[in-house]
This record gives C-alpha cells, sequence and structure tokens, in this order.
C-alpha cells in the first residue's frame, strides 16, 4: 500500500517525503476535526449520564 | 526504491524483485519485500497471498497509530480546546461589576470591596433554557484553576462537553431551599471537576450568577454508582423528603479516566452577597479575582463560616 503510494509519488525523494509529511498532517487534521468527535460518543468510557 | 538484488538477479526498474530471469511474464507483488527465497520461484498465489497480508499489516499499523491519535485528542485536545470555550464563556457571561471604593485620600488607590455576607432569604433565579448558561462556580481550594460556566442540563453534546458545567434540569437553583445539582467532567473537555477529590470538609464552593454570590461550604462527600440519583434529591440520598437546606452538590466521573463510579461533593449555603456590595473575601487572591491587597488586606482573615466543621 505505501510501497504504491511511494512509486506513484512524483519527484526527488526529498519532494515525496514532503508530500506524504502533508498528507499525513491532513489526515490528522481530519481525524481531529471530525472523526474523533463522531468516535467519541460511541466509547464506553465516555457513557457518562444515566439513560433518560 | 529498488528492491536489493539477490546473488546478482537483476531487478526490474519496476522495483519489484525479479528473482528468476527466466520468468519474464511473472506479477509483480505489491511488497517487494514480501519475495521468499531466491531459490522458490513465487507463484502467483504466492504473490498475491503475500500483497494481501502485506496491505493488511501496513493497515493495522495505520489503524494503531491512529488509535493513538485518537488517545491525544481525547486525552489533550479536548481539554485544550474546552479550557479555551470555557473561559470564553466566562468572559462572555456579563455580571453586575464588583465595585471599589473611592479613595478619600488623594494619590491612594481604590480598592476592591469585600462583601458583608447575608443570611437572610436569597433571590432565587428561574432555571434557563437548555444549555444556556447561568452561572459560574469557582472553589478557592483548586489553585490556579479559575471560574467554571455553569449552564442548564447535563447533555453531554450540547452542555457538558462543550460548556463544562452543567445543571441536573428539575433540581433547585443557586440559593433555593433543596439541591442545585451539577455535573462536571472529571478528565477531557477541559475537567471542570478535575480536582474534585481535593476538596475538605469546610472549604467554600462559590457560585456567582448575574447579580448574587451564593458562598457554599463543603459539609460531605460519598462515592456512588451512576445510578444512585438520590444524591441529587432536594434532601440529598433522602428522596421525597421536604427539603429545609440550601445544598449544593456536585458529581463527577470516578475513578479518574472511568465512568464507573460517582464523586459527590455536598455543601450547603453559608451566605450569600449581592455582587453589586463587593466580592466574598474568599475568591481574593485565586486566579481572575483581585489579590489580598487589592482589597487592602495584608491575610486571610478567620473564616465567616456560620456551618461547622472547619
Amino acid at each position: 500500500m505505501y510501497a504504491w503510494l511511494w512509486r506513484h509519488l512524483p519527484g526527488p525523494v526529498a519532494v515525496r517525503v514532503l508530500i506524504l509529511l502533508v498528507l499525513a498532517a491532513a489526515v490528522l487534521v481530519a481525524c481531529f476535526a471530525w472523526v474523533y468527535p463522531a468516535l467519541a460518543p460511541l466509547m464506553p468510557f465516555n457513557d457518562t449520564t444515566v439513560g433518560n | 526504491m529498488s528492491a536489493p538484488e539477490h546473488a546478482g538477479v537483476p531487478v526490474d526498474p519496476q522495483g519489484a524483485a525479479r528473482v528468476e530471469p527466466a520468468a519474464p511474464g511473472s506479477p509483480a507483488p505489491g511488497d517487494e519485500r514480501g519475495a521468499p527465497s531466491v531459490k522458490a520461484r513465487p507463484s502467483r498465489a504466492h504473490s498475491i497471498v503475500f500483497g494481501t497480508v502485506g496491505v493488511i499489516g501496513e493497515l493495522l499499523i495505520t489503524a494503531g497509530v491512529l488509535l493513538f491519535g485518537f488517545l491525544a485528542w481525547q486525552l489533550w485536545w479536548t481539554d485544550v480546546q474546552g479550557d479555551k470555550a470555557q473561559a470564553q464563556i466566562v468572559d462572555d457571561f456579563a455580571t453586575d461589576p464588583v465595585p471599589t471604593t473611592t479613595p478619600t485620600v488623594a494619590g491612594e488607590a481604590a480598592r476592591v470591596k469585600i462583601a458583608t455576607p447575608r443570611h437572610d432569604e436569597p433571590p432565587v433565579d428561574k432555571a434557563p433554557a437548555h444549555a444556556v448558561t447561568f452561572a459560574t462556580v469557582q472553589v478557592p481550594r483548586w489553585h490556579g484553576i479559575g471560574a467554571k460556566p455553569i449552564s442548564e442540563g447535563i447533555d453531554r453534546a450540547t452542555v457538558l462537553n462543550p460548556k463544562g458545567v452543567g445543571h441536573y434540569p428539575g433540581t433547585q437553583m443557586p440559593g433555593d431551599v433543596g439541591n442545585f445539582a451539577t455535573a462536571g467532567h472529571r478528565t477531557t473537555y477541559g475537567k471542570p471537576y478535575h480536582r474534585i477529590a481535593e476538596l475538605k470538609v469546610g472549604d467554600p464552593i462559590v457560585i456567582r450568577t448575574k447579580t448574587t454570590w451564593y458562598v457554599y461550604r463543603m459539609v460531605s462527600k460519598e462515592i456512588v454508582y451512576p445510578n444512585d440519583v438520590g444524591v441529587i434529591a432536594p434532601v440529598p440520598d433522602q428522596p421525597g423528603k421536604k427539603p429545609t437546606k440550601r445544598m449544593i452538590t456536585m458529581t463527577s466521573c470516578t475513578p479518574m479516566y472511568s465512568a464507573a463510579q460517582r464523586y459527590v461533593v455536598h455543601g450547603e449555603l453559608d451566605y450569600w452577597a449581592p455582587i453589586s456590595s463587593g466580592i466574598p473575601v474568599e475568591l481574593l487572591g485565586t486566579k481572575g479575582n483581585p489579590s489580598l491587597a487589592d482589597a487592602g488586606l495584608t491575610s486571610m482573615p478567620t473564616s465567616t463560616s456560620t456551618l461547622g466543621g472547619r
């Protein structure tokens, strides 16, 4: 998967590394902004209120 | 980039190791490191299996890294966001200003007035609409922790997570006879009640509404299971009994990082005072409030508490 990604990235090694870092940062930002907040209510340790 | 050459075997430019030059049609596997020994000629099935296992492995590693990301988000980032958002809510919560004295001697600095405790019938606000912030809470024992907002409701998504402390709907409002019951996160989302276990009997718990200070003092604590809702009854732990005291209850999760039980602190109203008359002496020197020197004091006066337990 990552080998495939690496082969399909353009440019020299430095550029590819840069692109990968930007991609990783984008994934992390997306997780912090949307994915984790959506997952959090499903976690048992967040079920703090007694059901109504 | 390219796979290592095995015993002088050439490597094709695609980066996939071709272990036998006599097999030009052999498919390039997804993972060049998955190439088996130079002697075994990888079959098509072999390549698919190794490629699939490689991809699954990479996905699992990625999932593991993202799980650590979730931990960082839950345990750190929600606090960063919560602290910021709740401090902003407290800033935006407009109350009457705390008055200062008018200097009698020219050049003398104005001093912050200290509220005179009142023990008569306190004013009681009406419960606001869901998620509306109507008060703040500050505990001087939690040194370095400023006031936290209190909003109506205990829904996680709309109150506890974004706004800090919640007020159990249907329980009394600050100052009223009965139980002003609140809930706050012990950890994460700004953790307003993080240090609830540090409270000692007699400690002041200061509630500030738009117009009024209510100074409660801790009288007891208990650790209960989440379904023990009697702790927020008008007379705590005695549901159905007619209340005569003006109580406050703070509930939070315990043990930390778990929702297994509830840490419950009960307090009783010591005194109240209009904000326009000054600041409770208990708040001097705490975060976000004037210092003792601002009020012309050199040391904290002995408690004015009318409750026992000090």
